[in-house]
C-alpha cells in the first residue's frame, strides 16, 4: 500500500514536471518567431544569423530536456 | 518501482537507457567505432575531400584567369587596331596635306612664270606700237611737207621756200 | 514504460526498441560482447565510409551524385567552424566532422524500421558529450593556462554584477555536458518512442487511418529532427570550443 502511494506520487511528479516542456516549446516558438520576423524585416542578414538561431533553439531547449530528464527519473529511478 | 515493473512484463524492464550492466560495452564499442572513424577520416577521406575542392577551386580560378588574359589580350587587339587605324588616317592626311602644298607651289611657279611671259610681251608689243607710231608719224610729216610744196609750187612758183614751208607744217603738225 | 492492457488488446512496448542484446548466444552482456549497439555502430561506420571514401574514389573534377553529397557535407561543417570557432578552430575539423557524421549517420539509420538507435542511449551520448566537455576544458587550460578561467568573468557587465553572473556562468559551464548529451540521447529516444505507441494504436481498427498518418507525419518530422540533433550537437561543440580558443569575451 505504502509502495502503491509513493508510485502513484512518482507518476504524479512526472506528469507535472512534462509542464516544462511546454515552457520549452514556448521558448523555441519565441526565439524562432523573433528570428523569422527580424529575417523578414532584414532578409539579407538571415542567412549569417541561422546559427546564432539554432544555438538559441539549442539552450531554450537545455531547459525543457532537463524537465523531460525529471519525468524520466521518477518514472524509472526512483 | 523496479520490482512492480518487472512484475508487471519481464520483456522491459524499465528503461533500457538506465541499465547500467550494458554501460561497459556501448562505451567500448562506442570508442572503437570513433577511433577507427576518426582514423578514416582524418586519414583518408577529409585529405581526399580537400585536394579535390582545392583542385577544382584552382581549375576555375585557372580558368578565370584564362578568361581574365583573354580578355585583357583582346582588349590590346582592339587597341592597337585603334592605333593604327588613327596612324592610317594621320598619314593619309599628312600625304593629302603634302600633295596639296606641291601642287600649289607648282601652280603658283607656272602662274609665275606664264605672267613674266605676259609682261615680256606685252612689253614687245608696246615696243612694236610706239614704233610703228613713230614711223607713222614721221611719214605724215613727209607727207605733208611733200604735199605742201606741192602745193605752194603750184600757186606760187618762185616763192618757194623749202625750209619756210616745213617749219609752218611742224608747226601745223604740233598744233 | 512497459504496461499491458490485456482487456482490448493494446500492447505498449516503446521501449523495447531500445533494448541492449547479444547477438550471438543468450549470456549477459559483458564489455567486449557483440551486441546491436556493435552490429548498428559497424553500420554506421560503413555507411560513412561508402559516402565519404568510396564516393569520393572517383576523385572526380566534376562530382557525381555521391561525392557532391560528400564534399557539400565537408563544406558545411567546415563553414560552419569557421563562422561559430572562427578561422584557429579549423585545426579540430576532423574531430568535429567525426563527431557530426557519426550522430547523423546513426539518427538517420536509427529511422529505419526494426533499427536500433545508438544515439538514443545516454550512454553514448553522455560519452560523446563528456569527451567534447573534458576535451575543450584541457584545451582552454593548455592554451591560456588559468586566463581560461576569464571565460566565467564577464568583463562586459557593470562589476557589481559580475560575481553573480560568474557563479551562473560556472553553472551554466557545468551543466553543458548534461544538456548536450540528454538534448540528443532524449530527442532519439522521445520520437522513437512516439513512433512506437501510435504504432501500436494502429492496432485498433477504428483509429488505425489516423495512426498511420500520426506515424507518417511524425515519422518525418524524426527525419528532420535527426538531422537538426546533430547539426546542433556539432555547433554547440563549436560554440564550446570557441569558448576554449577565445575565452576573453
Amino acid at each position: 500500500m505504502e509502495g502503491d502511494i509513493v508510485q502513484m506520487g512518482a507518476y504524479i511528479g512526472a506528469g507535472l514536471a512534462c509542464t516544462g516542456m511546454g515552457g520549452a516549446a514556448v521558448g523555441v516558438g519565441h526565439v524562432v518567431g523573433n528570428f523569422l520576423s527580424g529575417a523578414l524585416r532584414n532578409p539579407s542578414a538571415a542567412t549569417g544569423q541561422t546559427a546564432t538561431m539554432f544555438i538559441g533553439i539549442a539552450f531554450a531547449e537545455a531547459l525543457g530536456i532537463f524537465s523531460f530528464l525529471v519525468a524520466l527519473l521518477l518514472m524509472f529511478a526512483v | 518501482m523496479a520490482d512492480k515493473v518487472e512484475g508487471v512484463a519481464e520483456t522491459a524492464p524499465g528503461m533500457p537507457q538506465l541499465d547500467f550492466s550494458t554501460f561497459p560495452n556501448q562505451i567500448f564499442w562506442l570508442c572503437v567505432t570513433l577511433v577507427v572513424l576518426y582514423l578514416i577520416l582524418s586519414r583518408v577521406a577529409l585529405p581526399r575531400i580537400a585536394t579535390v575542392l582545392s583542385e577544382r577551386h584552382g581549375a576555375i580560378q585557372r580558368d578565370l584567369d584564362k578568361a581574365e588574359e583573354m580578355k585583357r589580350s583582346a582588349v590590346e587587339a582592339e587597341n592597337t587596331y585603334n592605333k593604327a587605324l588613327a596612324d592610317a588616317r594621320a598619314k593619309a592626311n599628312d600625304i593629302v596635306n603634302e600633295a596639296k602644298v606641291e601642287m600649289q607651289k607648282d601652280l603658283d611657279k607656272a602662274i609665275a612664270k606664264a605672267d613674266l611671259e605676259i609682261a615680256a610681251k606685252a612689253a614687245e608689243s608696246e615696243k612694236a606700237i610706239s614704233a610703228i607710231k613713230d614711223s607713222a608719224v614721221q611719214s605724215v610729216e613727209e607727207v605733208a611737207n611733200a604735199t605742201a610744196n606741192n602745193i605752194v609750187d603750184a600757186i606760187l612758183p618762185e616763192a618757194a621756200d623749202t625750209k619756210t614751208i616745213k617749219a609752218a607744217v611742224a608747226a601745223r603738225l604740233k598744233g | 514504460m512497459a504496461k499491458e492492457e490485456a482487456g482490448n488488446g493494446l500492447v505498449f512496448h516503446p521501449m523495447d526498441q531500445f533494448q541492449i542484446k547479444t547477438l550471438f548466444g543468450d549470456g549477459p552482456v559483458h564489455w567486449y560482447s557483440f551486441t546491436n549497439v556493435t552490429l548498428w555502430m559497424g553500420l554506421t561506420l560503413l555507411a560513412i565510409f561508402a559516402l565519404l571514401v568510396l564516393g569520393t574514389s572517383r576523385r572526380a573534377m566534376i562530382p557525381n551524385r555521391i561525392q557532391s553529397v560528400g564534399e557539400l557535407a565537408y563544406g558545411f561543417i567546415y563553414r560552419m567552424i569557421e563562422d561559430v570557432a572562427g578561422k584557429d578552430g579549423v585545426r579540430y575539423f576532423p574531430h568535429i566532422m567525426t563527431l557530426f557524421m557519426f550522430i547523423v549517420f546513426s539518427n538517420f539509420l536509427g529511422l529505419l524500421p526494426m533499427a536500433f538507435t545508438t544515439t538514443s542511449h545516454i550512454a553514448v551520448t553522455g560519452v560523446l558529450a563528456m569527451g567534447v566537455f573534458l576535451s575543450v576544458t584541457i584545451l582552454g587550460f593548455a592554451k591560456h593556462g588559468l586566463g581560461f578561467l576569464s571565460v566565467f568573468w564577464i568583463s562586459s557587465a557593470p562589476l557589481p554584477l559580475r560575481p553573480i553572473l560568474a557563479l551562473i556562468e560556472v553553472i551554466s559551464y557545468f551543466v553543458r555536458p548534461l544538456s548536450h548529451s540528454i538534448r540528443l540521447a532524449g530527442n532519439m529516444m522521445a520520437g522513437h518512442a512516439v513512433i512506437k505507441v501510435f504504432a501500436a494504436f494502429a492496432a485498433v481498427l477504428a483509429i488505425s487511418p489516423f495512426a498511420i498518418v500520426a506515424i507518417t507525419a511524425i515519422y518525418a518530422l524524426e527525419v528532420l529532427v535527426a538531422f537538426i540533433q546533430a547539426y546542433v550537437f556539432a555547433i554547440l561543440t563549436c560554440v564550446y570550443l570557441k569558448d576554449a580558443l577565445h575565452p576573453h569575451h
